[in-house]
């Protein structure tokens, strides 16, 4: 028992935090897969098809706008301008976890959190005060990436069984999971709860303004989430330390 | 003839160089101010702008997918994790669309 252990050696209490909060992604992502699994049905996807889609690339806008275009025959190279724009806003998370690291940080770890940057884990490793050590985002890891994989592979194969009614319901797990991440920050600042209500409002005004409704909701995503969070940061500069709230 | 696996290969390497690319090169502190503070306000737009509207045409009825948002709300306002959150969306969902569909 070292007094001052480097803050990203391993622990058990870290690594098992990790799956305690991974746990219920895991469940959300699961849900969320086996609706992709239908998507990925339509391209012509085989099960384990399926599972090597969802365990190698960890990305559900991504995934589905691929296999929408996949279904319709696209060629390699649109398949990969649609998971780049699909998965921008990961560019944009791995820039902040960069910032994380520890110094002396070994550099295989930043190989391994790159396989599994998605909004959840980014959204719990973020909310992790200090330095991060990346065992809690391995505990989280270890279930959410095979509950995806898996998920996806039976969506597949079971395709319609489940009731629509359970669909419908399970579908909302991926929303509740981002409130949960997006709200007890907007609770504790001011300027954050505006960008939420913003965030809404111009999210659901592009739905109907001519040109910007006929892009993918990948893109707008893209789209709103720079302008928005770019005017935020030349309005609202965050203070020092202040990424660590 | 297209190959699935070949598929798979050119969007699961997309999506690892987005992801491991920044992680990897930018190894110094930023110290911009705007960059850090722009960094910091992207995760709660973008999961702001995935939900809404989105949420109301997840669900079969766009009333249970809006009852689930208010409700998704209030719970993390009150301090409800992850899991609770989701599942009180997910049961909310369940019991309306009994009456609403």
């Amino acid at each position: 028992m070292e007094p001052n252990k480097n803050v990203y050696a391993f622990s058990k209490k870290i690594f098992a935090e990790g799956m305690r909060d991974g746990f219920p992604i895991a469940l959300g992502y699961f849900a969320v897969a086996f609706s992709l699994g239908i998507a990925a049905k339509k391209a012509g996807f085989s099960p384990m098809e399926g599972f090597f889609a969802g365990l190698l690339n960890n990305a559900s806008a991504g995934e589905y706008a691929a296999f929408t275009l996949i279904a319709s025959g696209a060629t390699y190279l649109e398949v990969a301008v649609i998971t780049l724009i699909a998965n921008a806003r990961y560019l944009l998370m791995s820039c902040a976890l960069a910032q994380r690291f520890a110094p002396g940080t070994p550099f295989w770890h930043r190989l391994l959190i790159g396989y599994d940057v998605t909004d959840e884990l980014f959204g719990i490793t973020i909310a992790r005060p200090g330095y991060l050590n990346p065992f809690y985002t391995y505990g989280a890891i270890v279930l959410a990436a095979p509950a995806w994989a898996t998920g996806t592979a039976l969506g597949i194969m079971a395709g319609n069984a489940l009731p629509i009614r359970a669909v419908s319901a399970l579908s909302v797990a991926l929303y509740g999971m981002f409130l949960a991440i997006i709200i007890p920050p907007a609770k504790k600042s001011r300027i954050v709860a505006a960008l939420v209500a913003i965030s809404f409002a111009l999210s659901f005004a592009c739905g109907y303004i001519p040109g910007i409704r006929n892009l993918s909701e990948g893109t707008r995503t893209i789209l709103l989430t720079v302008l928005i969070s770019g005017v935020a940061a030349v309005l609202f500069p965050v203070k020092e330390n202040e990424n660590d709230a | 003839m297209h190959n699935n696996y070949l598929y798979i290969a050119v969007m699961a390497a997309v999506s690892y160089a987005i992801r491991v690319l920044p992680l990897t090169l930018i190894r110094k502190p930023i110290n911009n101010r705007f960059v850090r503070s722009f960094l910091y306000y992207v995760p709660y737009v973008t999961l702001a702008v995935m939900t809404f509207p989105a949420i109301l045409s997840a669900t079969q009825s766009p009333i249970a997918g809006a009852a689930a948002l208010l409700a998704g709300i209030v719970a993390a306002w009150l301090g409800a994790g992850l899991f609770p959150v989701s599942v009180i969306c997910c049961v909310l969902v369940f019991v309306l669309e009994i009456f609403l569909v």
